[in-house]
């Protein structure tokens, strides 16, 4: 394949070709083996400064990419909302310059607005790398989902992967369906009718609110996490309820084939989504997909900054 | 003063006119084109030809942000961009800091007004004290003071029976209640409509039935308080099935189209610019569809442009925190000429005219809106053919907030003239 990188930013999946996206995976592919080594470091972004840029607070991703890019050798800072001048009213633009003034290379935004990482890709010289905004994409979480898939399964075409949850307010749902779709996957989504409105099937998805039903034919579930913080409490009766109809229990865990996946992007909410024993069990790629977003996440860093020799 | 308007295609929809015919303006008033023998003084002409001669258009919906937000637009810079638009009378909106909710500000309105608009700014009052919908504003003394109307633009009145009073209360002093129709539990946090395109992108949604409900709300209020509201920036296919079936039953309920919410759908918003950002918000082909229906048969039956003027540098936000609202009274005309007349054929040129002219004359009880004999002489010619390219550099608004920058339109405004002064020309 001769696919090139030529992208500055990395914005969304939805806008990605499949060719694009296997670009990444096995530019992944390399960067996951340096990180089998003794030494985890190598020097492609030598010189660059990156800033994580975390508007919404989030330590998982900021700390994956904050690893990612040390190991590719880039000069980093951390800028947290508690920290930034955005708390004193600055606008998200005047911040992004006062970056780009300190030359910065990269940025990688975490936001809650929808549309932030391109509102400011369209501002800066800097590449922008979308680490979340809002409901909209969480661009390197679809990207590991659908590197752990590919790992474990070979291949994505032909699967049937199920998400389940809160999708409506779920930037990790928006991006693996963008995705998986694009690389030839069956996509049905589950979840509360109020969670998982019909506008979704518009997107190429099925919809089920059955979830025993879904659960047989499934290759790989992807449990999103209950945002209660997010949710106003009409949105569905309660966590108990949730669970009676949407939680994977161990008795509907029965259900699944046995080769299936099982995977969450965090924070789990055990005895909610998932039963706790479920989220370490055998069939769990849980932390594969943490391990994965390591090499994605260098992968996405080491294209956008514009070092591509493929 | 007295002037000649020669040779233009007059169209005078109170009076079932449209004919070639020459105009005679004295002392500011329509007159008798047989008075002119009388005259022995200088006559100015103005060559009509291939031109319409038109009442002075009317705009009942603009944000003129005086006083309070002079940084987006004075009333100064709002009657300019007013003139330019082919508008004589504007009707300016009550939430400007402070609120319009006091016989005082009504009055510094009016004559910061007659200082610098040149047009006619009729100022609408708030029907509830600082626009907090809990308790009535002083409505009688806003009468006094010269208000229009009342409305909570911008806002909604949610106590169903607080509306109920407000109404029931206006109706003494005849003022029209204008409505922004948005039931605050349905809309939440909603920025983009509820459908699509918020499901792609992420973005709150702002479902239709947000604005039909308190439609609904509405047609039982006129109906219960005998008295007229009128429903400002309809931009949902169940409001304009509600309105339609309401005005059947001759209920005293109006309803109002921006050119916005019928140029353009939800599928603009996606890249995020804040410029297709309005409340309500852009809608489905389906509600342009059905807009446009109500337009041709009728049921809405007054056209605004919801002029909103905002700083770049408050509009350059992320999409969610960006204000609502864009400029559109310098567009407004010409969108409507070539969506309305040229492109869809929803209705022809005496129809639109009457949209602009008669109808929101109707609503407030203007004594402008027409060419009668002895009305006074705002006037405005438009050339309906003539082809132009929208330019927000050369706007008199204050503001550039617009997504029709570098749109071609067909037909115009040319010449605005007030009590028979010529206050803009192209």
């Amino acid at each position: 394949m001769t696919v090139h990188w030529t992208r500055k930013d990395l914005l969304g999946l939805r806008e990605l070709s499949a060719e694009e996206i296997t670009l990444v995976l096995e530019t992944a592919d390399a960067f996951k083996q340096v990180g089998t080594r003794e030494v985890k470091k190598v020097p492609a972004l030598q010189g660059k400064t990156l800033i994580n840029l975390f508007i919404e607070p989030s330590t998982r991703t900021r700390t994956s990419f904050e690893l990612a890019a040390k190991r590719l050798s880039a000069d980093i800072v951390n800028i947290t909302a508690a920290a930034s001048s955005l708390t004193k009213g600055e606008t998200l633009k005047d911040t992004a310059k006062v970056l780009e003034a300190n030359h910065a290379d990269l940025i990688v935004l975490r936001h809650s607005s929808a549309g932030a990482a391109q509102f400011l890709s369209t501002r800066v010289r800097a590449s922008v790398i979308n680490a979340g905004d809002g409901a909209h994409e969480h661009p390197t979480q679809g990207l590991l989902d659908l590197y752990t898939i590919r790992e474990k399964k070979g291949a994505v075409a032909g699967l049937h992967v199920a998400i389940i949850g809160d999708i409506l307010f779920s930037r990790v749902a928006r991006s693996n369906i963008f995705a998986l779709l694009k690389m030839g996957a069956r996509v049905t989504l589950v979840g509360p009718s109020t969670l998982v409105p019909r506008e979704f099937e518009q997107l190429g998805a099925k919809i089920s609110h059955q979830l025993d039903e879904v659960l047989p034919s499934a290759d790989v579930v992807n449990l999103l996490r209950i945002q209660h913080e997010r949710q106003r409490k009409e949105y569905f009766p309660g966590l108990g309820e949730y669970i009676r109809f949407f939680g994977l229990t161990k008795s509907r865990a029965k259900l699944l084939k046995p080769d299936c996946l099982i995977m969450h992007p965090g924070p789990i909410n055990r005895g909610v989504e998932i039963d706790s024993d479920l989220a370490d069990g055998p069939q769990s790629v849980i932390f594969d997909q943490v391990t994965n977003g390591l090499a994605i996440r260098m992968a996405v860093l080491y294209l956008c900054g514009g070092i591509v020799t493929r | 003063m007295t002037t000649l308007i020669r040779n233009g295609r007059i169209i005078d929809p109170v009076n079932g006119r449209d004919e070639i015919a020459d105009l005679l303006i004295v002392d500011g008033r329509i007159a008798p084109l047989d008075q002119r023998s009388t005259i022995n003084h200088q006559l100015d002409e103005i060559d009509a030809a291939n031109l319409i001669v038109s009442p002075g258009l009317i705009d009942i919906h603009v944000h003129l942000r005086e006083p309070g937000f002079g940084w987006k637009e004075t009333i100064g810079s709002g009657a300019r961009a007013a003139a330019a638009g082919g508008f004589t009378t504007v009707v300016c909106m009550p939430n400007t800091s402070p609120v319009a909710d006091s016989p005082s500000t009504i009055a510094w309105i009016k004559d910061r007004a007659a200082e610098v608009a040149g047009i006619h700014v009729l100022p609408a009052g708030a029907i509830s004290k600082n626009l907090a919908g809990e308790e009535l504003a002083p409505i009688g003394s806003l009468a006094q003071a010269g208000v229009v109307a009342i409305t909570d633009d911008g806002h909604c009145i949610q106590n169903n029976e607080l509306m109920r009073r407000a109404v029931e209360y206006a109706r003494m002093f005849d003022l029209p209640v204008l409505d922004h129709c948005q039931d605050y539990n349905l809309v939440g946090n909603g920025v983009a409509h509820e459908g699509y395109w918020s499901t792609l992108l992420g973005l709150p949604g702002w479902p239709g039935a947000g604005e039909e409900a308190i439609v609904a709300r509405n047609i039982l209020l006129a109906e219960l308080c005998d008295h007229r509201i009128h429903c400002q920036h309809i931009s949902a296919a169940g409001s304009v099935r509600l309105l339609r079936e309401a005005r059947a039953r001759g209920l005293k309920i109006s309803g109002e189209v921006c050119p916005h919410h019928i140029a353009l759908t939800d599928a603009a918003i996606e890249n995020f610019d804040t410029d297709y950002k309005m409340n309500p918000p852009l809608r489905t082909q389906r509600d342009v569809d059905a807009l446009l229906e109500g337009i041709a048969d009728g049921t809405l039956d007054i056209l605004a442009s919801d002029h909103a003027p905002h700083a770049k540098f408050e509009k350059e936000v992320e999409f969610d925190a960006a204000p609502f609202g864009i400029v559109g009274l310098e567009t407004e005309l010409g969108l409507f000429l070539d969506l309305l007349v040229h492109r869809h054929k929803t209705v022809d040129l005496p129809r639109l005219i009457a949209l602009f002219t008669v109808n929101p004359a109707r609503l407030l009880g203007l004594e402008s809106g027409t060419l009668s004999l002895g009305a006074p002489a705002d006037i405005t010619l438009i050339d309906p053919a003539l082809e132009w390219t929208v330019d927000v550099g050369t706007f008199a608004s204050a503001s550039r907030n617009t997504p029709f920058d570098s749109w071609r339109l067909k037909g115009r405004a040319v010449r605005t003239i007030v009590g028979g002064k010529t206050v803009w020309a192209l």
